[in-house]
Parts: structure tokens; sequence; C-alpha cells
């Protein structure tokens, strides 16, 4: 796929819809999101595709594209990549097993759980940690908004993550090539359909960070497979047939919620973040030296980890209970030894097989000297502006839009503030003015001063103070 | 031929000494200029610890402080200056490990006593002037290979 110069990004807007609210503006970690003649417009090169700006959309306006289930019929063989997330959206009465033979039921020919992807990369992280003298500490690469938020906001983080490639890219590369092999055909002609939690894995899809090419062929939202999965389950339920078989064990299950992947991984001094804005902070931290003495860092963009993603259907809260109970359960009893599988596996698999490089969105201009000059001038930007962060401009706060000023990207006159008190030194000009006459005339100023009053109709009242 | 003076940024900020709310600001503040300039991500990175170590002696140690910076395209110059108890022996001071951190202090997860090392270790280039009873001031500079 062609990504040398454009990002993909799931997370669109609905024009239609919005209405220039600023609400979104103000919740972007990234600062993406500005509003320009009356609608919000997402910045490309900033967008994490994190969902942030779909959950708090009061007009529903934030939108994720993604595949639908059509897309099966483009394919010879199709392979359902369930997220761990998945088995958390049903009744406690309904197993993983169910929900696996329900995809089935549903069309695809067959399902490679991403969640015994995520059992192989808890061994391989723990490898990884073992290893001496590696950078501490490491940031866990399981959630692609966290990824892209290091690469824009903490570049200088970028060598914290840990090099072991996400449990879907893993299930992926296995995935293909079994099912070319069960169904006797070309690995080109098997579709891989990730069913996903998040916007943020939809772009990953689409446009992989770290690697070439993408592993996976499509990604198909959990709230769009939600209902007629549920009606598949119910369907096989009552003709009592057998189900699909489980190769996930509990703790590649209980990678679904914040706290999983620690638990699966199980070495050293790790902590768990959940929450873009969490996360964030920990990252400041970890860019101060303060977090040296941590190994491991699952980051997780959503609050709560993958249940909270913003393409689920159930309340994360009630689904991160049902992960937790589900990833109690011991491994399928006749499983091979994940350590003994992990070595079998050629290690290129498990890679990136491209850097995953800064794109930071901080630096003024590209060339130092400019920027300089720029840094500057946002100071004196910055004290002509009021420090409401009140949002009329369209960029979120008094300092984004000092940046877009120096980046000629805005006009100081976007500020309501500014504008204002422009146009009242104007008046006040203006009147000024209109009292001031050639000599030669001098004996008409006072009719043409009236007449200037009753033109312009300056109000004397105070203007109330900021 | 003429050559072009570089261009240079220069800024000062305040620190509250004690004030534990708010300590780390300033380095916050610093490091977003520093990506703002579009300095190295590498020196970014040595600059941020060592400011931050650096500020955080002034909150723990002294009454109050500053942070003058400088930057080009060649160099950033930190320079922290404090009103406060100055350090009586500079060289056990650096030793990592030595700290005079109260438990208090300690119980918030600073006095490790590694704060002078961690700071002689990223700079290219550190500077101690300390007057007992009267404060110090800490120079260091980075440079960014550019
Ligand atoms: N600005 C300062 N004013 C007064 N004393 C200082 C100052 N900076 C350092 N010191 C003295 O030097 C000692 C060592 O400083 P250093 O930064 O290495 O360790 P620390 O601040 O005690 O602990 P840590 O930095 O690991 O949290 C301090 O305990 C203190 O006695
Ligand atoms: S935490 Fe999980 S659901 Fe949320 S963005 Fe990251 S990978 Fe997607
Ligand atoms: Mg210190």
């Amino acid at each position: 796929m062609e990504h040398e110069n454009s990002v993909f990004h799931a997370v669109r807007l609905i024009e239609e819809k919005c209405r220039g609210c600023v609400n979104c503006i103000k919740h972007c970690p990234t600062e993406a999101i500005r509003v320009r003649r009356g609608k919000a417009e997402i910045l490309d090169v900033r967008c994490i595709d994190c969902g942030e700006c779909i959950r708090v959309c009061p007009n529903h306006a934030k939108t994720a594209i993604a595949d639908s289930l059509e897309r099966l019929r483009d394919y010879r063989v199709t392979v359902a990549l369930p997220a761990p997330a998945l088995y958390g959206q049903f009744d406690d009465q309904i197993k993983p097993e169910q929900v696996l033979q329900g995809l089935i039921d549903l069309g695809f020919d067959d399902v490679f759980e991403v969640a015994f992807g995520a059992d192989l990369v808890s061994v391989l992280v723990r490898r990884e940690l073992q290893k001496p003298g590696v950078i501490r500490p490491m940031i866990s690469s399981a959630c692609p908004a966290v990824i892209r938020l290091i690469q824009v906001r903490f570049p200088n983080l970028v060598d914290h993550i840990v090099p072991v490639c996400s449990p879907l890219r893993i299930a992926a590369r296995l995935a293909r090539p079994e099912a070319a092999r069960r169904f006797g055909v070309s690995p080109e002609e098997v579709g891989l359909f990730f069913i996903s939690p998040c916007p943020g894995k939809v772009s990953a899809v689409a446009e992989p960070v770290g690697y070439r090419t993408s592993a996976v062929d499509g990604a198909i939202p959990i709230c769009e497979v939600y209902g007629p999965l549920s009606r598949a389950m119910r369907d096989r339920k009552a003709a009592g047939q057998p189900q699909a078989r489980v190769r996930s064990s509990g703790s590649g299950i209980g990678w679904a919620r914040a706290g999983g992947e620690n638990q699966a991984v199980a070495l050293g001094r790790q902590i768990s973040v959940d929450g873009v804005h969490n996360v964030i902070d920990i990252f400041e931290d970890i860019e101060r030296g303060k977090l040296s003495q941590v190994d491991y860092v699952e980051a997780l963009a959503c609050t709560g980890g993958c249940v909270g993603g913003v393409l689920t259907v159930e309340n994360p809260f009630i689904a991160r209970r049902r992960i937790r109970m589900l990833s109690e359960r011991p491994g399928p009893e006749d499983a091979p030894g994940l350590e003994e599988l992990v070595e079998a596996l050629d290690d290129s698999i498990f890679r990136h097989d491209e850097p995953i490089s800064p794109r930071s969105i901080t630096a003024l201009a590209d060339d130092m000297e400019e920027a300089i000059r720029r840094v500057e001038r946002l100071e004196r930007v910055l004290e002509t502006l009021p420090g409401l962060d009140c949002g009329s401009c369209g960029a979120p706060t008094c300092q984004a839009l000092a940046e877009d000023i120096v980046r000629n990207e805005a006009r100081e006159t976007d500020c309501v503030f500014v504008l204002r008190k422009r146009v009242q030194d104007l008046a006040e000009e203006l009147v000024e003015l209109s009292s001031k006459l050639p000599p030669a005339m001098n004996h008409q100023q006072v009719d043409i001063a009236s007449w200037a009053d009753g033109v312009l109709r300056v109000e004397e009242e105070p203007a109330p103070r900021s | 031929m003429t050559i072009e003076p570089l261009e240079q940024l220069v800024q000062s900020f305040e620190i509250a000494g004690q004030d534990f709310s708010r300590a780390g600001e300033v380095s916050s503040k610093i490091r977003r200029i520093l990506q703002q300039i579009g300095a190295p991500v590498e020196t970014i990175r040595r600059t941020s610890v060592a400011t931050y170590e650096a500020e955080m002696n002034v909150v723990i140690h002294a009454q109050s402080g500053r942070i003058d910076l400088s930057a080009d395209r060649c160099a950033i110059q930190i320079t922290v200056s404090d009103v406060g108890p100055g350090i009586v022996d500079l060289d056990l001071a650096m030793q990592p490990g030595y700290s005079t951190a109260s438990e208090e202090v300690r119980e918030m997860g600073f006095g490790a006593g590694m704060g002078l090392s961690n700071m002689a270790r990223c700079a290219d280039d550190l500077s101690i002037d300390s007057v007992v009873g009267q404060g110090t001031t800490v120079k260091m500079q980075f440079r960014t290979n550019g």
C-alpha cells in the first residue's frame, strides 16, 4: 500500500451533522481538530485515530470508516480475526467457543484468534525484557493509537517501543498460510478480516506503522458484526450443534482489558496505564527520565483497555468484568507449548520490518532558524491573546491559535477579543480623525464632527473588562 | 563573504521553591520549545532529563530560582540559578547516591542522590557555582551536532 506522504485515517467527519460546537477540539489529545467555516476539520498529520472525538461529539458527527461484511465476497476463503475484546460483548453464558462458531455461521470460512497472537506476544515480550541492557522502560506496541501518539507527540520515545509486533499482526502472519493450506488455495486468495474494537486498529490495518505492508485485508467494527453475530449464536444454540475450537489461553483473552497484557507477561516492574490523557502524563514522566526504575509500560489509549474501544457495544466496565472472568480460563490442554512454538517460528515474523519513525508535529518550521524566529513571535502573539481558551477561534487553546498564527495558518483577528479590540481602536481613530480638518476649512469643524457622531453612533458605555 | 549571525532564542522562567504541585512545569515548557524549534530528538532527550533534575533540585533544596534558556542551531544553554543554602561539598554532592533530602521528600520518590550525576551524564558541559548560604548556579550546555 502507498503511504509515502499521506496518513490514512479511519476517523472522519460527517459534515452535515457537525454544528461547529467546538466540543471535539477541546478533547483531542494531539490538538488535531480546528473548526473552520462552522465545521470541524481533522488535520491529517496530527490525528492518531484514538477515537476520542467520536466519544465526545454530542451530534454524532464523528465516525469511523471501516469494512463491512459485504467484503467477504471479494475472497475465495475468508478468515475472521476477532479482537479479544469481542468475547466481552455478550452475556456471561456465552462462551468463546460460541462466539467463534458464530463468526463461521456468519459466513467466514475459518477463525483465527488474535488472543492466540497475544499468547505468543506475551512470550516474546518476556524474552525482550530478559535481554541485558535494553532501554527502560519499554512501551507496549499493542495499541496503534499509542504508537501514533508517540510518533507525533513523543518522538523521543520511539526507541522505547518494544521491538515485537502486535498480537493482530502475528495472528495474521500465522493465519494466512494455515488457511491457504487447509482450503487448498493460494495465500492471496485468503481474505483476513480483523474484528476491530477501534478506529486505531482499522487505520493500522489499512496503513501499518513499522511494516512495509499490511498483513490483514480488512477490518470490520465489533459494532457492525454484533447484531448478526448475536442472531447466529442464538440459532446455533437452538440447533444444539458443536462449537468451534478455542486455542487461546485465558491470559491471551485477558489482553482485552487494561492490565491484561502485564498479567500475561508477568515479569519485572510493570505499570499499566489506560486512557489517552493518562498515557500522555506517563509519557511525560518517561521523557523526564522519571520512570527508569520501571521495566515495562502497558499503555492503552482507551479507558479500561480495548473493551473501551469506541467501536464496541457493551458497556466497558461490564465487558471488563467478563474478560477478567475469562482470563482465569486455562489454555486448551492439547495446546503445544507456546515457548516451543515461538522457537519453531521464524523470528522475522515477530518483528517490525521498518523503523517506526518520529513525525513530530511540534516543530514550527522545518528550518531551525525560521523556527526560532517563530518561537519568538509566538511569545509576542500569546501576549495579545486573552488566555481564556474559549475555542471561538476554532483552535483548542490560545496557545494553539498562536502556533497556527506563526505557522501562517490562522490570523490574529481570528480571536474575537483581538478583533473586537481592533474594531474599537479603529472606531476611536475614526472619531478622532473626523474632528481634524485642513486649516483652510477650520471654520466648519463643529458641523463635521457632529455629522460623524450621527453616522458612526459610537457608544460611550465602557467596554466590559475581560 | 558575509556570515549571517545565527538566530538565537533567549527565554527565562521562574521556579517556585518547595512547590511540588508545579514541579517539572518549567522543564516541560523548555522541552516543548525545543521541539518547536525542531532541535534533534537526541539533544531534546538529554536536555529534558538534565533540566528536570536541575529544576527539581531547586524545588527540593532551595527557596526560589530561575532557568535561563538560550538556543541556536549549534547548542542549547541552560542556566539554573537559585537562592538557597548552596552546596557545601561539591565533590561529595556529585557522587551518585549522595543526598541530603529529607525523609518527607524521599517518600515522594526523590532524594536518590542521582540528580547531579544524571545531569553530568546528559550534558556536554556542566559547571556549578555555589556559595554556601546564598545559592547555586548550574550551567549546562548541550550540543545539537547541527
Ligand atoms: N540547588 C541546590 N541547592 C542546594 N543543595 C543542592 C542543590 N542541588 C543539589 N544539592 C545538594 O546535592 C545533593 C545531591 O544532589 P542530587 O540532585 O544528586 O541528589 P538529590 O536531589 O538529593 O536526589 P535526586 O536528585 O536523586 O532526587 C543534594 O542532596 C543536596 O544536598
Ligand atoms: S486501547 Fe485498544 S481499543 Fe483503544 S485504541 Fe488502543 S488498541 Fe484500539
Ligand atoms: Mg536532585
